[in-house]
């Protein structure tokens, strides 16, 4: 993307630096029948020419988002608002990188951090201390940032010798205490999260609250997809409403939840 | 980081960004691919020597009674059968599990973005891990039958890494295909089998008395050879290793073309 023109001297309003710029992003996925994920059949169908009834029917594609430009600037605080299939799974994941768009750019200054699935990449036969050295390098942090890391996160889960065994033995709680305690160990630019994440037993989740909420204040972008008003209103300032993959409304949290609950109500 | 959307100079880029980028985070794929084989065997009290022990017992088993059957001195046939099984074992592997290679990293490659050949990469050590697995009974039989080698015997270093290339364009193709057409994985399984009986590992060439061109025709028969004959003291002939290069090259542009096409669609796909 090209450097903004420098403005005119009246309007000297300094505008925060876009973190993450969607420009009319657009993502389609192919829904695949049995038949269009043969290779003998889509061999058979170019070598004899001709396609039997229904094999054309098979593959369908489903605009997940359509056409969405969004400039997501330093200091934003978003909350994704739609119904469910409304396309705020897929839009975490474009901001993520993980889909990259069918059509579309998009720029990204910043590290992004997405916390959708705690245990990813966690090894059920491997120990604790294992699996926290193996989501470090999932993170792609050095052995020595690994070093620094890892009393913290045995301290904040709590666990003591129970990290020397499989984590197949933990009980939920302890399993979501250690994944709670490795995936917050980095300090993210931009936080990307999938419904606010709910860990543990009562005691431990007072302390997963406050440590979550140190990491989304000091993150510089935060973008939160939620169903609860009450949670938005509270970490979001502004608000982007999805419907059938398109952007409906960005704008102040509360015009936005106030569109939408009005919107559903119809 | 800039995506634009159907530039091939950008895809092209892309492709090679993610590749020498998966390659250097080894810390990751090098712990993912040894985790992978403490999994399989971490129940077991030999371990991954499980599948030397086996090995061993079906070069002893076959190697006794198919040198009676085709009429070869025991100490010839023997390390011939054995390292043509070893090697065939990697080949097996990476023909296999390649097709796994973007399914298996599923989750993953849905919850972050981080470059797709490092699975690649993950699937490749495995297989060769095991490989190295299997060195005790080379070893084993280089002693017990005094094979004589010499200085080609180095020939084999330059003829693993050509493997190792092979191994690595392998799962990166075979992996895309198999996450977009499912019953990809049956139809190479199916091929591997035929492979093996076509292929001389079990017999050897000059027991075709003259009809060479099944042999020389079969790509299979040139990669293990490249590193079979240096380990039996027996140097490959110029063939084999022209035959091994060409297709490296030929499999790597190939690759390279399809991944940066399609390098974008493997999380769609999977």
């Amino acid at each position: 993307m090209a450097d903004p023109v420098p403005q005119a001297a009246s309007e000297a309003i300094v505008e925060p630096t876009t973190v993450i710029g969607l420009d009319d992003v657009s993502v389609t996925f192919e829904i695949y029948g049995s038949g269009s994920r043969s290779i003998k059949r889509r061999f058979l169908r170019s070598v004899l020419g001709r396609s039997s009834a229904g094999d054309d029917a098979d593959a369908k594609t489903v605009a997940a988002l359509r056409n969405i430009t969004v400039d997501i600037k330093h200091g934003d605080r978003i909350a994704l608002i739609g119904k469910n299939g409304s396309g705020k799974t897929t839009l975490l994941r474009v901001l993520a990188g993980v889909y990259e768009p069918v059509s579309g750019t998009v720029t990204r200054n910043g590290e992004v951090s997405a916390l959708f699935d705690l245990t990813l990449g966690m090894n059920p036969e491997a120990t604790g201390y294992e699996n926290i050295h193996t989501r470090a390098l999932y993170l792609g942090l050095s052995p020595q940032e690994i070093e620094e890391r890892e009393a913290d996160i045995v301290a904040f889960s709590e666990l003591g010798e129970s990290l020397a065994r499989p984590i197949r033995t933990y009980s939920t709680g302890m399993l979501l205490r250690l994944a709670f305690a490795i995936s917050t160990c980095v300090q993210p630019e931009v936080l990307l999260l999938d419904e606010w994440i709910s860990v543990g037993d009562a005691l431990f989740l007072a302390k997963a609250e406050e440590r979550l909420n140190q990491l989304v204040d000091r993150s510089s972008v935060l973008v939160l997809a939620s169903h609860s008003p009450d949670l938005l209103r509270r970490f979001c300032t502004k608000g982007i409403l999805l419907n059938e993959g398109r952007l409906m409304h960005f704008g102040p949290i509360d015009d936005v939840l106030a569109d939408y609950t009005g919107w559903i109500l119809i | 980081m800039t995506m634009v959307k159907a530039f091939p100079s950008e895809f092209i880029a892309n492709a090679s960004t993610d590749l020498q980028s998966g390659v250097l985070r080894w810390g990751l794929w090098g712990r993912l691919g040894w985790q992978d084989i403490l999994m399989r065997y971490r129940r077991s009290v030999l371990g991954p020597f499980w599948l030397t022990l086996s090995t061993a017992i079906m070069v002893a088993a076959m190697g006794t009674l198919y040198s009676v059957l085709f009429q070869l001195p025991a100490a010839d046939y023997i390390p011939f059968l054995a390292l043509g099984l070893i090697i065939w074992g990697f080949i097996n592997s990476i023909l296999s599990e390649g097709c796994n290679t973007f399914i298996e990293a599923e989750s993953v490659l849905k919850q972050i973005a981080m470059p797709k050949s490092i699975f690649v990469c993950r699937v490749v050590w495995r297989a060769f891990l095991l490989m190295v697995h299997s060195l005790p009974i080379y070893l084993v039989l280089l002693v017990w039958f005094q094979i004589q080698i010499g200085w080609s015997v180095l020939l084999a270093f330059p003829a693993l890494l050509l493997l190792l290339g092979h191994a690595l364009w392998i799962s990166l193709l075979f992996g895309m295909i198999s996450a977009r057409f499912r019953d990809f994985p049956q139809i190479v399984a199916s091929i591997v089998q035929i492979a093996f009986f076509l292929t001389p590992i079990v017999w050897k060439p000059e027991l075709l008395r003259g009809r060479m061109l099944i042999v020389e025709a079969n790509p299979l028969y040139h990669v293990i050879e490249i590193l079979r004959g240096p380990l039996l003291g027996t140097p490959p002939e110029a063939l084999s290793w022209i035959v091994v290069c060409t297709m490296l090259i030929a499999g790597w542009v190939l690759t390279f073309w399809a991944f940066a096409r399609f390098r974008p669609r493997i999380v769609y796909w999977v």
